[in-house]
């Protein structure tokens, strides 16, 4: 970095390289070489040998169905949030609300993005806890009992709840640019030449805003299913979630395996690879339009 | 009746009135500019007829209906917007076919349509490529034939030239209106390009602060401008300061030589009177037709390609006059002093 | 227009409730310590515990080292891949958005054993190794965020002609990287690190399986032995979170501000 720049030309254009050696040796070493070192060691014997049995041993009922609700959970908050992210993000940009919405709701998505793991299940709890605020005041004031209706916060449905927290604003964080992006001419190019708000969404608007779209569910997705902190301060061991369990097994080796740790962590990386591969495909399929 | 009628627009920003009292009615199939500086209105008057903008008095009324409380989807109106605006996610095809969609037309209807009007447009062939791989000349046709192909009653196109480079905005201007005659449609065309409007009206609105300054055929915005503003923004003019010698006769002393010009100015004799004359209405020496001729010094010299652009001195003001580049005459020599000569009838007399 | 409006209110006013009610639930839940009345009890117990402190300052350190590395790591390397390697973009932008997608439970897990005391580099060994482990991993998680500021900070200078313009007046790279491009993206470099600031000072499962002593985890463990403690530690991190975010603001529109003005 302290070499002068004087050096001829053809000399620092073979040794341009040499300037992106620490970031390179930072990302091998603190990024590639962990995840690829798990990856590896899926398919390993703890001997060494290659062997399927790890990856295998994941085909159990009660791993099965961690993943199952791991994926629930971060499918269902992604679309959900998408949804109503999408919703509130197209009410501060093209649904002609006050300029003084906008400012505020910006900034609040920013702290609230980033107000996950512990704090939140706190906060959570405090509310729709047992003797969380809102479960009070539902019996109280509406005779509401919130726990015998079956709802649970420490739950499928309790989980989802909390993570929209994040993926909400998350998602209108992402969008709102994107929705900036669609110029004015466009809508009244649609409406002059005879089509309906809703006509003008469904053939115009969303079409052009799906990669987004897309991109960002397949990150709220990844953005969910690997959360530990959130779900762990909220129900300690008790719902069994992939991330939580795999929490437990690099904490006390509950499986008896470190090798199905792996395997478990590769599930994982698969699992979020997976919705990425998807988002690419869908997206290059619909963005012939774009240069 | 007339087909297209504005009676009475006034339109408010807040306090700011931007369209003042404005009146026009547009016969079928007539060819109409808005011409005027930027900001003073030509756009927001365009946008009420679309109905993207409220008027906050006044009427329009298409084909005898009133159509001022109509959305804009329900008035039939066809628009070229002045940064293209095609559908980035659809083909040239689909953008074309697009207000025939919308309207639920059958399929074989669309395709003849949308190949009928690439045809029309010269683009027969580019159906399947996006707006994206297109120039931009191509892509303002293209956002025409979208605009055409559901045979709307009106054409609005708001400066859909200016984003374009200069020699495709003269053929494309060419085209559009070739188009236009030859469907017959009733078109209000936006521009501060006076060129564009003199070359391609039938009638031409010069607007100013709000204000329809003038309404008439290119021939008389440019000959006879009802008022100073117009004189000044359509074409060059020689603006000369003169004295009043005799109102009764005209007769007026320009820079020391006396000039009649055979009619009555008002005012008393000896008061300044504001004279203009086109550039191609002088002439060096003296011509057949021309009624007067006076002598003045060459000041300055230009040339500009095809015509050579000559500034005489006439007491302390300066007339340009055009001549063109002819080879085998010599223009003359800066500091010499030549005859000019002019057509008193061709000089106007500008009230302020 | 008018039924648009309405389902525009409707949408942000129902997002807004969702978005209430836990900040009051937590922050009336940290009131009710004292039976029958609303006292700041629970926050005097949270302030006057040690380990509260320790853990607090512990956590602010590593986010400082972590924002430290952070942009000794980004701005050169987005800077030189804009100057001489713009061919490289896509790959490091990948590897920098790879922190989304692989979850930071995986890495950490692969750290435990690539750096564990019987491995070549046994960073989990000592102390100091796994703080410094900690703060690798941070800087790991916050790649995503600092690059791609830094990177749209780069993009509004033209790297190129003040780089040639530096060279020729005879600046060596050290000189041309501190006193020309880091104060040309400071205001990018600024918003990364409150963000960075904000994702650390909270974050835990690094921590917790790194087994140091941090902010995330002393939040955990309160949450699982007290009742009313841990809401207001959620106020006290909210607040916090909101202060890096304004701080974002404040930064960003000060800036704009003296541009403005130039
Ligand atoms: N939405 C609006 N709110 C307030 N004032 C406006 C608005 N739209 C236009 N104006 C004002 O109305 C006046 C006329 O604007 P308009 O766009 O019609 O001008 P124009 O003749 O089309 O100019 P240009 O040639 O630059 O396009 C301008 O002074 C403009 O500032
Ligand atoms: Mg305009």
């Amino acid at each position: 970095m302290s070499a002068r720049p004087a050096a001829p030309a053809k000399a620092s254009i073979s040794l341009a390289w040499v300037g992106l050696l620490p970031f390179a040796l930072f990302a091998f070493l603190f990024l590639i070489l962990p995840t690829m070192f798990i990856v590896v060691g899926a398919f390993r014997t703890p001997e060494g040998a290659f062997t399927l049995a790890n990856v295998r041993g994941l085909f159990t009922p009660s791993i099965l169905a961690a993943f199952w609700i791991s994926i629930r959970v971060s499918f269902w908050s992604a679309l959900i949030g998408c949804l109503i992210g999408f919703a509130m993000a197209a009410a501060i940009t093209v649904g002609r609300l006050p300029n003084g919405a906008r400012s505020p709701l910006l900034t609040f998505s920013g702290v609230a993005s980033n107000f996950a793991g512990v704090p939140l299940a706190f906060a959570f709890l405090a509310t729709l806890g047992r003797v969380g605020l809102v479960t009070i005041l539902l019996r109280e004031w509406f005779g509401i009992n919130l726990y015998a209706t079956g709802f649970n916060l420490l739950s499928f449905a309790g989980l989802t709840l909390t993570y929209l927290f994040f993926q909400i604003p998350l998602m209108i964080l992402i969008v709102t640019p994107a929705l900036d992006g669609l110029r004015r001419e466009w809508s009244e190019a649609a409406q002059i030449l005879g089509a309906t708000r809703f006509q003008y969404w469904r053939m115009v608007a969303l079409p052009i805003l799906w990669p987004t779209l897309l991109g960002t569910l397949a990150l709220l997705f990844a953005n969910s299913f690997g959360a530990v902190a959130t779900a762990y301060a909220l129900t300690g061991s008790s719902l069994s979630i992939v991330p939580i369990l795999l929490y437990a097994q690099i904490r006390g080796d509950v499986l008896g395996d470190p090798h199905l740790g792996y395997a478990l962590a590769f599930g994982m990386i698969f699992v979020t690879g997976v919705a990425n591969a998807i988002y690419m495909w869908m997206r290059a399929r619909s963005e012939k339009w774009i240069r | 009746m007339a087909f297209l009628e504005l009676e009475h627009l006034r339109k408010f920003y807040g306090e700011n009135e931007v369209v003042k009292d404005f009146n026009l009615h547009v016969e079928q199939g007539e060819f109409i500019s808005f011409l005027g500086p930027s900001g003073c209105g030509k756009t927001t008057t365009l946008r009420m007829v679309a109905g993207f903008e409220t008027p906050t008095e006044g009427v329009i009324r298409i084909d005898g209906r009133d159509v001022s409380r109509l959305r804009p989807n329900a008035r039939d109106i066809g628009m070229v917007f002045q940064a293209y605006a095609l559908f980035p996610n659809m083909t040239v095809a689909r953008n074309v076919g697009f207000g025939m969609k919308v309207a639920r037309r059958p399929k074989a209807e669309i395709e003849a349509r949308v190949a009928e009007m690439l045809r029309l447009i010269g683009l027969p062939d580019l159906g399947e490529r996006y707006p994206f791989q297109l120039s931009g000349g191509q892509q303002q046709r293209v956002a025409l034939a979208r605009a055409l192909a559901a045979r709307p009653k009106v054409l609005l196109l708001d400066e859909p030239l200016s984003a374009l480079d200069a020699k495709i905005r003269v053929s494309l201007r060419e085209e559009i209106r070739a188009i236009q005659k030859s469907l017959g449609i009733t078109t209000i065309y936006v521009t501060h390009d006076q060129e564009e409007a003199l070359s391609m009206s039938d009638r031409i609105v010069v607007m100013n602060a709000g204000v329809a300054e003038q309404i008439g055929d290119p021939f008389a915005i440019y000959g006879r401008p009802a008022t100073r503003f117009v004189a000044n923004f359509v074409g060059q003019l020689n603006t000369l300061r003169a004295r009043l010698v005799d109102p009764a006769a005209g007769t007026v002393d320009l820079g020391g030589q006396p000039v009649t010009l055979g009619r009555p100015i008002p005012g008393p004799a000896g008061r300044e009177v504001s004279l203009a004359i086109r550039p191609e209405a002088v002439a060096l020496g003296a011509l057949p037709g021309n009624d007067v001729t006076i002598e003045a010094p060459v000041r300055e010299m230009n040339f500009l390609g095809s015509v050579i652009r000559i500034k005489a001195g006439l007491g302390a003001e300066l007339v340009s006059l055009d001549l063109f580049n002819n080879a085998a005459t010599r223009p003359p020599e800066v500091g010499a002093t030549v005859p000019i000569s002019f057509a008193a009838a061709d000089v106007l007399v500008i009230e302020d | 227009m008018k039924g648009n409006r309405f389902w525009a209110w409707s949408a942000l006013i129902f997002g807004l409730i969702y978005f209430a009610l836990p900040l009051i639930g937590m922050t009336e839940f940290s009131f009710r310590m004292r039976r029958g009345e609303y006292s700041f009890d629970a926050y005097r117990v949270v302030l006057a515990d040690p380990n509260f402190r320790a853990t607090f300052s512990y956590s602010v350190t590593l986010a400082v080292l972590t924002i430290i590395l952070s942009v000794c790591l980004t701005v050169p390397t987005a800077y030189w891949v804009r100057l001489r390697m713009p061919r490289w973009r896509p790959v490091i932008e990948f590897v920098t958005l790879l922190p989304l997608v692989v979850p930071p439970i995986v890495i950490v897990f692969g750290y435990i054993r690539l750096y564990n005391t019987s491995s070549l580099l046994p960073l989990t060994g000592t102390i100091t190794g796994t703080n410094a482990l900690l703060v690798a991993g941070y800087t790991v998680l916050s790649l995503p965020y600092m690059y791609r500021a830094v990177d749209t900070g780069l993009r509004a200078i033209d790297v190129q002609t003040l780089t040639e313009a530096a060279q020729s007046l005879g600046a060596g790279w050290f000189t041309i990287m501190t006193r020309i491009i880091l104060p040309n993206v400071l205001v990018a470099v600024l918003s990364g690190a409150f963000l960075t600031f904000a994702i650390v000072i909270g974050e835990f499962v690094l921590a917790a399986l790194l087994n140091r002593p941090a902010f995330g985890p002393y939040m955990q463990l309160i949450g699982a032995n007290r009742a009313y403690e841990p809401a207001a530690l959620a106020v006290i991190s909210f607040g916090i979170t909101w202060a890096c975010m304004g701080l974002i603001q404040l930064v960003t529109r000060f800036s704009q501000a003296t541009r403005a003005s130039r």
